[in-house]
């Protein structure tokens, strides 16, 4: 690209850009992102210079798709609007589906209860209080048929938010889908299914890392095989970010994730460009809106380079990054509530000027309870304003080529891949977990963001700036009644009569055996969950195997 | 009056594993000078009162986010109690409705503190509260 004469921008500064400060001072010695990093006054040639546009940004759906992975943008299509829904009783959140599918909403994405998220029954004393309150409850394939009365799978794609005991919930997907008449090979969908940021960040764990990234190379195998179309993993940002993670962290620490997945799976024996091409990812949209599109940019850009350079592929497919992007619900106040509908609006655009195939737009009342049907119902609005109002959708790529946000973008990817040599020397991801790396690195970075709202520095409107005493929007927020828990319990008991204890008892046996002969685990899996073993048994019988993990203190 | 330092089990009941807050809070009050002593994830009711115990802690803050809050926060306090430990101040934070607060307290809660607080309010609070020990 074209460089600015150092004498012409010298000549702004001295003549026009001086008097102007000598007149009025800047707002603030240092303007910084949210991720804390500094941004400059202004950004010209001279910051691209080094960026070779063939080399390093190049047309959309070419190597190394910085600018998207489709050549017509959202002009052939627009991304999928997929809300994350899930809540008390699998008839509850069933009926909840259909209304957004009424409403408009393109695929659908499950929210799963603590329970069902950690591997125990709604009838574990463990459960106590946690039935169907962040998401709807499953404990066998009873409750998984019901939650899918009437949605037919091989039209409807389905996102899953599970990952310790994701194997399980994937059989109990597969066999609906086959009592449905679906065929496997024809349905789509996607699995989280990301073990690695469950250690990192979100923290639901059931078994010890080694085994645990076994049973996801399982579903790999298996997938591959039998559901070719479907998305075996969401390698997920969102949590790490969540958990306080820089953009930058977010970036580095997914990808390196990803990488980690890849690498486990050419060990185990299979082909990179038969599984990675249904690799899928899923990045937070935090408030920094050119940091956040500058994000997705270079994530992309790093993935096709990473996997040309590590994995030697050439595969269109393999070196395309797909992701599903959620706003903030971080970023979300319980103060003025109100304020997040903007805040998520502004959120998604930035996820959608960054390319994404699908998108998430968190309700307004997200930092007080689960949705109501209202503010769902902005939420999914606000994604159709932005698709078919704002007018971003008509050309591709439509900050491609701003000073900002390709040195922006360049910058992130040169940061993100001095992480990756951290990483790669300390053995790979899953040594640099053993070793709490990624987990102290996003607590200091989460302790220095709230220190930075303490001091004012960070503003979050309505919390610590242009604060009201008196709050007068109060809004009406989604209560989960513990009556819940006796529903789901009494499907549990009947669930236990009905089915034929023996064939149960053999389902698992067989389970622990291919678990302990290091076989792929799905096939016993599936068919533990069509005798109606129950999650709870099925993950039972694998901590008998692997053990649980422990954390160690960081 | 002795010089003892205010000592806090931070901790982390029911399922969730979001201990961004909790690991804040922590950080937040050992650099104030507190000593502070953190559970882990996923304990029941009944190890924190043990753990409680052992430390012989002034507080203690319950980070939760579950909306598990109802059911796990006065079995703690209530155990607490059983323990003998009447002074100790049970502090909660986390995704609490407006609705549950005045129940919350009723059942021995000293306060909660809700999403937007800052660590600055949590230290004073401690500070003016905590009972001074003999």
């Amino acid at each position: 690209m074209r460089t600015m004469p150092t004498k012409e921008s010298s000549r702004w500064e001295e003549k026009t850009l001086q008097p102007a400060l000598n007149k009025r001072p800047e707002r603030k010695k240092s303007f910084q992102s949210v991720s804390l990093e500094e941004v400059e006054r202004l950004y010209t040639p001279a910051d691209v210079e080094d960026l070779d546009y063939e080399r390093d940004i190049s047309f959309p759906g070419e190597f190394p798709y910085t600018r998207g992975i489709h050549p017509t943008g959202y002009r052939g299509k627009l991304w999928t609007m997929r809300q994350f829904a899930g809540f008390s009783t699998p008839e509850e959140t069933n009926a909840r589906f259909k209304y957004l599918l009424e409403q408009g909403q393109t695929g659908l994405s499950v929210a799963y209860d603590l329970p069902t998220l950690m591997g125990y029954d709604a009838d574990s004393p463990l459960s106590e209080g946690e039935v169907g309150k962040c998401g709807v409850a499953v404990s066998s394939l009873a409750d998984m048929e019901v939650l899918f009365d009437g949605i037919p799978l091989e039209q409807v794609t389905v996102s899953q938010t599970i990952n310790a005991p994701a194997s399980v919930l994937l059989a109990m997907y597969l066999v609906v889908a086959e009592k449905q008449g679906a065929r496997w090979d024809k349905i789509s969908g996607t699995l989280q299914n990301d073990i690695l940021k469950e250690y990192i960040a979100q923290k639901e764990w059931i078994y010890p890392i080694k085994p645990a990234m076994k049973l996801v190379i399982d579903t790999f195998g298996f997938c591959t095989e039998h559901v070719p179309r479907y998305n075996p993993v969401s390698v997920s940002g969102y949590h790490i970010r969540e958990a306080g993670a820089t953009a930058v962290q977010e970036l580095a620490f997914t990808l390196r994730d990803g990488i980690e997945y890849v690498q486990w799976g050419v060990d185990a024996g299979l082909d990179v460009d038969q599984f990675v091409p249904r690799m899928s990812f899923f990045f937070n949209a935090h408030n920094d809106f050119f940091e956040e599109i500058a994000k997705y940019r270079a994530a992309r850009r790093i993935w096709a380079r990473e996997m040309k350079r590590r994995f030697g592929s050439n595969h269109e497919r393999t070196l395309q990054m797909r992701f599903h992007t959620q706003t903030a619900g971080v970023s979300l106040t319980v103060q003025q509530p109100l304020n997040n509908i903007v805040r998520v609006a502004i959120q998604a655009l930035a996820g959608v000027l960054g390319g994404t195939q699908s998108l998430h737009t968190d309700a307004y009342d997200e930092a007080l309870a689960l949705p109501t049907d209202r503010a769902a119902l902005i939420a999914l609005r606000t994604q159709q304003i932005i698709a078919e109002e704002t007018g971003v959708v008509n050309t591709v790529d439509p900050l491609g080529g701003s000073y900002f946000l390709e040195a922006l973008t360049e910058k992130m990817e040169q940061e993100a891949l001095e992480y990756f040599r951290k990483i790669d020397a300390m053995g790979g991801m899953v040594s640099a977990i053993e070793k709490g790396f990624p987990q102290r690195e996003i607590q200091d970075s989460a302790y220095q963001y709230q220190k930075a709202v303490e001091r004012g520095e960070q503003v979050i409107v309505g919390v610590n700036k242009y604060t009201m005493t008196d709050q007068p929007s109060e809004v009406p927020i989604l209560v989960i009644d513990e009556s819940v828990r006796t529903h789901q319990v009494e499907r549990l008991e009947q669930t236990r009569t009905g089915r034929d204890a023996g064939a149960v008892a053999n389902a698992l046996d067989k389970l622990k055996t291919a678990a302990h002969k290091h076989e792929n685990t799905m096939p016993a899996t599936i068919d533990a969950v069509r005798a109606y073993a129950t999650l709870g048994e099925i993950c039972s019988a694998l901590r008998d195997v692997y053990g649980i993990y422990e954390e160690p203190a960081f | 009056m002795s010089n003892r330092k205010i000592r806090v089990l931070v901790a982390k009941p029911g399922l969730d594993g979001h201990d961004r807050g909790a690991k804040v809070i922590a950080r937040a009050l050992r650099d104030a000078g507190m000593e502070v002593i953190y559970t882990g994830l996923r304990q029941t009711p009944e190890m924190i009162a043990a753990a409680a115990l052992q430390e012989d802690v002034d507080a203690v803050g319950v980070s939760i986010l579950s909306g598990a809050h109802n059911t796990l926060c006065p079995r703690i306090v209530q155990l607490l109690r059983e323990k003998g430990m009447d002074n100790v101040l049970v502090l909660v934070g986390g995704i609490v409705p407006q609705e549950d607060l005045p129940r919350l307290k009723e059942q021995g809660v000293a306060e909660v503190f809700l999403p937007g607080t800052s660590t600055e309010d949590i230290v004073k609070f401690l500070q003016a509260n905590v009972k001074p020990r003999e």
